[in-house]
């Protein structure tokens, strides 16, 4: 078994284990064992990965294997990573982890729940790791389906239309993506006789020049597909009803990861397959993406229950990661995969949190807490860490990615550019805003009596918040381990676009 | 007759066999319940010796043609009968056993799959009217065989109707056919038709005979009515093996005989296949009844397989032939839940699931793969029926179709979810008390739910059928 195919073998058992597992605490047993082992085959990954760079190999993916499925299509199960990847299996295996820390309460259907949980990532590992549309594709939906279930079943407050809300829009955005998929699949080889010769290989279908009205056609087809996924404006609804709507580990896996395969999926497909189609669009594309950073962060200040003012602020920060791709210069590509990464640790952090105190308070309207600092002293640090590195503040990861995406966005000197620059760099200022204000009023402020004797944060909460605000650290303090990673990564993709 | 005629029709041999054998066993078994084990049996054997090779020939003349697809693909349908047979075991002692009606109900689905299989192996229009008659008189008895309900005989008059009705459209475009072509073989009348609008009015009426069958958008009102009055093993044969074999026919007669007029049916197909998605899956968006709501379901996967034949060659005949297979477990899976759950308590509405998995969670399951199966949701094989299908829409360029085609997914992913959110997401007060059904029963949803898990990702299933079907 390759390192690659266990990314989908290891969860798989880990989900055949469950089935014959009997027994509240083994089910999170099992799950905590199957969710360190993948944890540990990411950082093996990493290290592989590293070795094989530091090695001299330059190729643009590495690790592939590659097996034919359905030989009639030319449909092959193709597998491959480049830095990006392995640090996107890397961030999905760390929330998956921390995910099963903070849902060791879930007491209701424990074992459906970690089942779903594991399915999910399944989906995540598989759409990270293949090179081939199809096989891709597959991944894509077994991800969706999974929050069906875990925001119905175990969800609060409007769960089943949330749940029904967001699979429908995501499952709409797959028609779209499917439709391109095939475009592409059938301009794959000019000399193909009928539909011999066709192929779903990524890298194969980048040698072939696709005729630009095809280009044109196909190409927003495939990045509002994608986009959908990842909060893009006009189509970002379902993401804060279902963030507000979903159990803590499955608004951390969902903000943390789900919504990152819309970027990489733009920056992996879309763009990097179709870029002059990409040229064609990116002023409408551009203008939207804008809209959806500066909206995202107005409606958050707006917002008075937290998981709304974080589901918001998502479509803002992962907006910028939209409105970074669409810069097409290196700068911006690696602020934009920096932004997807640490934005992944630090919204997961913040759901952790917010989960935990709404655990103990049982609310999350801002209004109705106050002083919750001397309470929850550790509780209280870690949200405010956890905002500081959402606004961007040096020493965080949200710093370094924010960074990177304005000096690529400046590089452009045109006034459309610096108009839509300079509007998105004003939103980081409405992203202290709102994160200040709860700070403010929900940790500072005096006492509430009702609030006096709240239990204290146990062990799994613990370990599952501070391996997050480590992540979020590392990225922070060592910027350029990761963004060399990254560099080196998005060069080849780049070299077609610009 | 030698031993060769004899090997070639061995389906249809055995199967005459089987119920013969059937009709004798009833005059001499007193406790009618063995019946049960004796049809079950006597039509595995019958499955088994259909799975043995088969070689590629003509009968009486041509009238009776037999490759390895058409056997492959009675196949299907033999396996798809002996799960709905195994599944039905319960309804038939429950039901069926205080008015000694045991024995008629497997000679009347044999009687129908033996005309399924002379219509499927017929060169000649004489022979597919006889079968196409076999297979549809036994369904229409069936469909009323649960005598003392109303509804039950509603939908078995509702169906001889408009079966009436389908063959004498079809036998009307048959005539036009001969008109023009001198011919009543398929081989004949091929190559025939010059463009005329004669022979586009007898493709159009041999097209709308088969339509009635396969129940497309405008030819489907009967179905929702006898969907919901006829028992519901009978509903299950008839959504999945009467379909199934009827498309299989219409794919011959249209790639076959109507060759040369491609350039009429595609625009049919095309204009057909959106409009059954979408009148499919918007009535059944309001449906409570769960067996009216797999009616109008199963119109809009219809819709869905007419997309599979646009184009003429190895690749629609495979995807299609493919997507049938998997349908037909899928109906199957959901069928069998739903069967087994109105036995042990009565309750055919979707509202009355509230708070399913909590009870019985193994027919929720179940329940669930089919539904997301027929919905199109990987790793479930019916996704990959659909992606297929899709394929051979995008060989000939109709990407609107394919949009239209998964916005329809969308829509159908909709009303499939409602039955999957009453039974895993609501609770209920007064839920379906945890039952315990037959072994067959058992057996048989969990083979096809298993099968459907499996078969997508087991590529040499579709290598199989994709390498039988260059035969057109």
């Amino acid at each position: 078994m390759d390192i690659l195919t266990l990314f989908v073998v290891v969860p798989v058992l880990t989900v055949i284990a469950l089935m014959f597992t009997k027994g509240q605490n083994n089910y999170r047993v099992v799950t905590l064992i199957g969710s360190i082992v993948q944890a540990g085959m990411a950082f093996n990954l990493l290290y592989q990965f590293l070795q094989l760079k530091s090695g001299g190999n330059t190729d643009i993916m590495v690790f592939m294997q590659d097996y034919v499925w359905f030989a009639p299509f030319n449909i092959h199960y193709l597998i491959g990573v480049d830095g990006i990847s392995v640090l996107m299996i890397m961030l999905t295996s760390i929330i998956v982890l921390t995910g099963t820390f903070i849902s060791w309460k879930v007491n209701d259907l424990t074992k459906e729940f970690f089942i779903s949980l594991i399915v999910l990532a399944t989906g995540v590992y598989g759409f990270f790791i293949s090179l081939d549309l199809f096989t891709m594709f597959v991944f894509y939906e077994i991800a969706v389906i999974p929050m069906y279930l875990l925001i119905g079943i175990w969800g609060t407050g409007p769960k089943e239309y949330s749940a029904m809300k967001l699979t429908l829009m995501l499952m709409g955005a797959s028609a779209l993506l499917l439709v391109s998929i095939f475009g592409l699949y059938m301009h794959s080889n000019p000399d193909a006789v009928g539909m011999t010769g066709l192929t779903f290989n990524i890298l194969e279908i980048k040698n072939v020049v696709i005729p630009e009205s095809v280009q044109i056609i196909f190409f927003p087809l495939a990045f509002v597909g994608f986009a959908v996924i990842g909060a893009f404006f006009p189509f970002h609804t379902w993401s804060p009803d279902g963030h507000a709507s979903a159990p803590t580990a499955v608004s951390m896996l969902h903000a943390g990861v789900l919504m990152k395969l819309g970027g990489y999926g733009i920056f992996r497909i879309a763009m990097y397959l179709m870029p002059q189609g990409a040229h064609y669009w990116v002023v409408p594309f551009m203008i939207l993406a804008v809209i959806g950073v500066s909206y995202g962060a107005l409606s958050a200040i707006k917002q008075t229950d937290l998981k709304y003012i974080n589901a918001y602020s998502s479509v803002s920060h992962l907006g910028l990661v939209l409105l970074g791709l669409l810069m097409m210069n290196e700068v911006a590509w690696r602020g934009a995969m920096l932004q997807s990464l640490s934005h992944g640790f630090i919204t997961a952090l913040f759901f952790a949190l917010i989960g935990i105190i709404y655990g103990r308070t049982h609310t999350r309207i801002v209004s109705k807490m106050g002083g919750l600092m001397t309470i929850m002293p550790i509780i209280g640090a870690l949200y405010v860490i956890a905002g500081m590195a959402n606004l961007g503040l040096p020493g965080f990861s949200g710093f370094v990615a924010e960074m990177n995406i304005f000096v690529g966005a400046f590089q452009h000197t045109d006034l459309f550019h610096r108009v839509i620059t300079v509007i998105a760099v004003s939103s980081i200022v409405v992203t202290a805003v709102y994160i200040l204000r709860v700070v403010g009023k929900m940790l500072m402020g005096p006492v509430m009596d009702e609030y006096k004797d709240l239990p204290p944060i146990t062990w799994y909460e613990k370990t599952g918040t501070f391996i997050l605000v480590l992540f979020s650290l590392l990225i922070g303090i060592f910027p350029f381990f990761w963004s060399d990673i990254i560099t080196e990564a998005v060069k080849p993709f780049i070299q077609g676009i610009i | 007759m030698n031993w060769n005629t004899f090997l070639l029709m061995r389906h249809e041999i055995v199967l005459a066999i089987t119920i013969l054998i059937l009709l004798l066993a009833d005059i001499f078994t007193d406790n009618k319940k063995n019946i049960n084990i004796i049809a079950l049996t006597l039509f595995g054997i019958h499955t088994i010796i259909g799975l043995l090779p088969l070689d590629t020939g003509t009968l009486f003349g041509e009238m009776f043609i037999t490759n390895p697809l058409i056997a492959a693909f009675k196949n299907i349908l033999n396996i798809g009968v002996f799960l709905i047979l195994m599944i039905s075991v319960s309804w038939v002692n429950t039901k069926m056993l205080p008015l000694k009606k045991v024995s008629e109900f497997y000679i009347l689905i044999m009687s129908s799959l033996l005309g399924m299989f002379y219509m499927i192996s017929s060169g000649h229009f004489i022979m597919l009217y006889i079968g196409l008659e076999l297979a549809t008189l036994p369904v229409a008895a069936l469909a009323s065989y649960d005598v003392f309900s109303r509804k039950s005989s509603e939908s078995g008059i509702k169906l001889i109707l408009s079966a009436a009705l389908s063959s004498g459209m079809l036998l009307f475009g048959v005539s036009i056919m001969y008109a023009i072509s001198g011919s009543l073989y398929f081989s004949g009348m091929s190559g025939n038709f010059a463009y005329s609008y004669l022979s586009i009015l007898g493709l159009i009426m041999v097209f709308s005979g088969m339509a009635f069958k396969i129940s497309l958008v405008p030819f489907h009102f009967w179905t929702a009515d006898v969907y919901e009055g006829a028992p519901t093993p009978v509903t299950s044969f008839l959504s999945v093996i009467s379909k199934g074999a009827a498309v299989f026919m219409l794919m011959i007669l249209l790639f076959k005989v109507f060759a040369d007029m491609i350039w009429v049916w595609t625009y049919l197909l095309y204009g057909i296949s959106i409009l059954t998605m979408f009148v499919g899956n918007f009535f059944a968006l309001r449906q409570q009844n769960l067996q009216r709501f797999m009616a109008f379901s199963s119109v809009a996967q219809a819709g869905f397989i007419m997309m599979g034949l646009l184009s003429a060659d190895q690749l629609a005949v495979s995807a299609v032939i493919y997507f049938i297979a998997i349908y037909v477990l899928s109906n199957i899976v959901i069928f069998g839940a739903i069967q087994m759950i109105g036995l042990a308590s009565n309750k055919y509405k979707i509202d009355d699931y509230n708070g399913l998995y909590r009870t019985n969670p193994y027919i929720s399951l179940a329940l669930m793969i089919g539904l997301f199966s027929l919905a199109g949701i990987p790793p479930i094989a019916g996704f990959f029926g659909k992606f297929f299908l899709y394929t051979v829409a995008a060989s000939q360029g109709y990407y609107w179709l394919i949009f239209i085609g998964v916005l329809n997914v969308t829509i159908s992913l909709y009303y499939y979810l409602l039955i999957i959110r009453a039974s895993f997401l609501r609770r209920s007060d007064n839920p379906i008390p945890h039952f315990k059904s037959d072994i067959f029963a058992k057996i048989g949803i969990a083979v096809a739910s298993i099968i459907l898990l499996g078969l997508g990702i087991y590529s040499p299933f579709y290598d199989y059928i994709n390498s039988l079907s260059n035969i057109f």
